[in-house]
């Protein structure tokens, strides 16, 4: 059951993402100021909002862990928290790229690339400590409380663009009190951030079994070591 | 708009799905390992049991 949604999830994303391109590239113009490099919008806006829904989700489910102590909890907290880093690190990465054309620099201190950055490593550091820890109770516990704490910044860097007025630009979605783009523009975007949350639904199922499977492997290491 | 316009968006969407494909490829050797590890620990059990007998 769990294999069919997997799979079903992934070719569905698959074909939207394909279909996509096709739209973002042949379809859709380019944008009066800035050309072509605006079309990394439809990968960087998508990926920041699945990142932050998956550190919220995360969060819940550290919650979970801490009220029930059942392990199931941290297993799918590790796990969304590793696929949300993931699609962090596209939305950095993406985000540079065009800070590059745009701006005519890579990087630049300005409050929403650095809460960004400081969230993405605050989640790096999420792995090192699980790294660190060999305890699953102990492990389990102390990323649950720093997943909990992580997602005060996620708040940080969304308020961002409106609490400062510096190099990032403030909201252009309307959905965030924005001016909007053009519907045939905007389509696209709202079909990747649903292509791109199937993908890492689908990720996030294959990395929770994963999880599961380090879990038995240690019950059956202490009942090896038992003999 | 200067052609670099073109080349980095073409940069920008590459990087995006190295990430992805880099991610999925970490996860299909993990998978594999795991399953390994799984069945290394299965035949010790079995193997600690039998001398238990």
């Amino acid at each position: 059951m769990r294999l069919k949604i997997i799979v079903t999830l992934t070719a569905v994303a698959g074909l939207i993402l394909a279909w996509n391109l096709y739209r973002i590239f042949l379809q859709v113009p380019d944008e009066a100021n800035q050309g072509a490099i605006f079309r990394i919008i439809y990968f960087h806006v998508p990926a920041a909002i699945t990142s932050f829904t998956g550190f919220y989700i995360a969060m819940f489910s550290a919650i979970g862990y801490l009220v029930t102590k059942d392990l199931r909890f941290d297993s799918i907290a590790a796990s969304v928290n590793e696929v949300s880093l993931a699609l962090a690190s596209i939305t950095l990465c993406t985000g540079s790229i065009w800070g590059r054309i745009i701006w005519g620099i890579w990087w630049t201190w300005d409050p929403r690339l650095t809460s960004f950055f400081v969230c993405w490593l605050i989640y790096v550091g999420y792995f090192m400590l699980r790294r660190a820890i060999d305890d699953p109770t102990a492990r389990a516990r102390l990323s649950a409380v720093l997943s909990i704490f992580a997602c005060v910044d996620i708040v940080l860097v969304w308020k961002s663009i409106e609490w400062f007025r510096t190099q990032h630009p403030g909201p252009v979605l309307e959905i965030r009190g924005g001016g909007g783009m053009a519907p045939g523009m905007e389509a696209p975007l709202w079909w990747n951030f649903l292509a791109l949350l199937m993908l890492a639904t689908a990720l996030i199922l294959i990395r929770t079994r994963q999880e599961t499977m380090k879990l038995e492997i240690d019950a059956l290491r202490r009942h090896a070591h038992a003999f | 708009m200067s052609p670099q316009n073109y080349t980095f968006m073409f940069f920008g969407f590459t990087v995006a799905w190295l990430i992805v494909i880099g991610y999925v490829i970490s996860i299909a050797l993990r998978e594999k390992n795991l399953r390994k590890e799984l069945d290394r620990v299965k035949r010790m059990v079995e193997e600690g049991e039998q001398t238990r007998r």
